[in-house]
């Protein structure tokens, strides 16, 4: 590589890196798919998929095949342009999220560190601002669609998406305050002291941010209990009604890889992202090149995956909210309770100097 | 880099005024704007304000345009028509709009070679990223216009639910 | 390194179209959101000279002229609802009285 300028060997790897990035990303969508259906049939004492090839592993293919092949419809009355924008805002909103999540230890190759698409100084706000962003792949969708029922379904999803963003930042201020900083690798850095001891939640205390959290990120997803607006039973299946074969499975991708921003994040904020459990106990064995880079992202492989089942386990046993109840759930207890957590954090960050 | 940055996102801001002044519907209008905005984050990216650019995309262009949407939305209003107020607008809107651009340009072309160049990147005065710069100042020196500010964002939302209530 | 007036006749330019669109359009909620691209001209400038001049408060002024723009947005909003609700027409040219 020495013919090449520092640039150049960088765009090239950081062109590599997404390519990778991306396409990794797709197959963990695709497979959460087939988690979910598996795990969820497990809860409800039967199989999932399990016909098509050893365990069901070959479904998602099939799948993806079958809603290929459907017939692509498209109503005469849709406003064509922001038909065809929605589905594209909310997938390439969830995707581009993974870009500033560090999946690995600092690695790195010919000066570029292969495990982080991008090392961005405020990480933590390009994330919130994606999320803010992909809001509007909700609401052009109910609104292009030129039906009443859509229209409802996507305001009230729109609504419910808004009310929960505020909770969601608010939550992670705790985190902040602990870390110094917004850049993701500073805050998982942050929480690699002890291992399991230094993660956010447990040595850091912010067991009550995670909580919020937790709930805020499964309203902002749209996933259960607080999946009203795209449920069946509820409003012709809301915003998603008039949307066949491949736009309606970007919005489908879209949600599930949601799912994995969200994991990702929480791991990265909660749960010492890429670092072990058991801290720099080990430190020692298996010391090469090789493994010091393999085994963290394999951690943070395991962690994500835990909070993947976390979302599938509360979908088969909670029952759904009803909107109202939502609504006041967001503004009148998780907000709140956000802000007692920033203060009650800041106070005793201050007391110890 | 920073030129073909600059050309690449002002020209994209511009093309999404342009289209808010040309569009029918307010949500176009709306839409476009919210380009304008993320490309106007880009911009404040490449003059250093980290911060500003995430603020303008979070608050602004998802919070505030969302806002502005879900209202068009709800509203439902139609496309605008061609009325006797609109087309005395034309007449005196179009030349009140030229004059005042001629006028700054003319300011800011001729006090070129004064105003300089600017750089990508920021500038650190005594602090690691500008986010710490931005919060020591505002936290410090400016403590009371930033409480003042949360003080009229409270106000800002009882008049909002106030004004917005269904008549009882 | 872009001379600083590139970035202020962008800015001038977003202004006056926003002008142009306030007294063009006749719809209320357009008007207002010309409103906005005008505020959004103003803080290009403020930032092009924070960085010009290598100050941070530009950029200070930036986040309040945003955040009140935020309430602005609100309680303008909550007023073309209610103004929606009494006169069902969002035209400037039919709620230009007080009594109609």
């Amino acid at each position: 590589m020495s013919h090449l300028t520092n640039f150049e060997v960088f765009l090239l790897l950081s062109v590599l890196k997404v390519a990778v990035v991306l396409v990794i990303t797709l197959m963990c969508v695709a497979y959460t798919v087939l988690l979910e259906r598996k795990l969820l049939g497990r809860m409800q004492n039967r199989w999932g998929p399990s016909r098509v090839g050893p365990f069901g592993l070959l479904q998602p293919m099939v799948d993806g095949a079958k809603l290929f092949l459907k017939e692509d419809l498209m109503p005469l009355a849709v406003e064509r342009p922001l038909f065809l924008l929605a589905p594209m805002i909310a997938l390439g909103c969830a995707l581009i999220s993974v870009s500033v999540v560090p999946f690995g230890a600092v690695t790195r190759v010919s000066g570029v560190d292969i495990f982080e698409v991008a090392n961005v100084n405020i990480g933590l706000l390009v994330i919130l601002g994606i999320t803010s962003i992909g809001v509007y792949g909700i609401a052009l969708s109910g609104w292009s669609s030129n039906n009443k029922y859509s229209l409802l379904g996507s305001l009230r999803s729109t609504a419910q998406v808004i009310s929960y963003e505020l909770a969601l930042g608010l939550s992670l201020v705790g985190v902040v305050l602990r870390a110094q900083s917004l850049n993701l690798r500073t805050i998982v850095d942050s929480q690699s002291a002890h291992g399991m001891l230094s993660w956010n939640i447990f040595g850091g205390f912010q067991f009550v941010a995670f909580f919020i959290y937790m709930m805020a990120a499964y309203a902002e997803t749209n996933r259960a209990p607080f999946d009203l607006p795209e449920a069946e039973t509820e409003l012709v299946a809301g915003y998603h009604l008039e949307y066949s074969s491949m736009k309606f499975a970007m919005f489908f991708m879209a949600e599930y890889a949601n799912m994995i921003t969200v994991g990702c994040v929480a791991t990265l904020l909660f749960f010492g992202g890429a670092t072990s459990m058991f801290g720099h106990v080990f430190d020692g064995f298996l010391n090469t090149r090789f493994f010091n880079a393999v085994f963290p992202v394999l951690w943070f492989v395991v962690k994500v995956f835990g909070f993947l089942a976390l979302y599938i386990w509360v979908r088969a046993t909670l029952p759904r909210f009803r909107y109202d109840q939502l609504m006041s759930f967001g503004w009148k207890f998780l907000l709140p309770l956000a802000m007692a957590n920033i203060i009650v954090t800041s106070f005793v960050l201050a007391m110890r100097g | 880099m920073q030129l073909a940055l600059f050309i690449i996102f002002g020209g994209l801001a511009l093309a999404g005024a342009l289209n808010l002044l040309f569009q029918r519907h307010p949500i176009n209008s709306a839409l476009s704007l919210v380009v304008v905005m993320m490309s106007l984050a880009v911009l404040y990216w490449s003059l250093g304000a980290e911060f500003l650019a995430a603020a303008q995309v979070i608050v602004y262009s998802g919070a505030i345009m969302v806002l502005f949407v879900f209202v068009i939305m709800l509203l439902n209003a139609g496309e605008e028509e061609k009325t006797h107020g609109s087309r005395a607008a034309y007449g005196a809107g179009i030349p009140g709009a030229a004059a005042i651009f001629c006028l700054l340009s003319f300011v800011f072309l001729s006090e070129r070679d004064a105003l300089g160049k600017v750089s990508v990147g920021g500038f650190l005065g005594n602090a690691v990223d500008n986010i710490a710069e931005v919060s020591a100042t505002l936290f410090t020196k400016l403590l009371l216009p930033f409480e003042v500010t949360s003080i009229l964002i409270l106000v800002a939302i009882l008049g909002a639910v106030v004004l917005a209530r269904k008549e009882q | 390194m872009v001379p600083t007036a590139y970035y202020l006749i962008l800015a001038a330019m977003l202004f006056s179209i926003g002008i142009g669109a306030f007294l063009i359009k006749r719809n209320v909620i357009t008007i207002f959101i010309s409103i906005e691209l005008m505020l959004n001209g103003v803080n290009l400038t403020f930032v092009a000279f924070a960085q010009m001049w290598h100050q941070i408060s530009g950029q200070i002024f930036v986040f309040f002229v945003m955040v009140v723009a935020a309430a602005e947005a609100a309680v303008g909003l909550a007023i073309i609802i209610s103004i929606f609700r009494t006169r069902q027409t969002l035209n400037v040219d039919e709620i230009d009285l007080m009594n109609s």
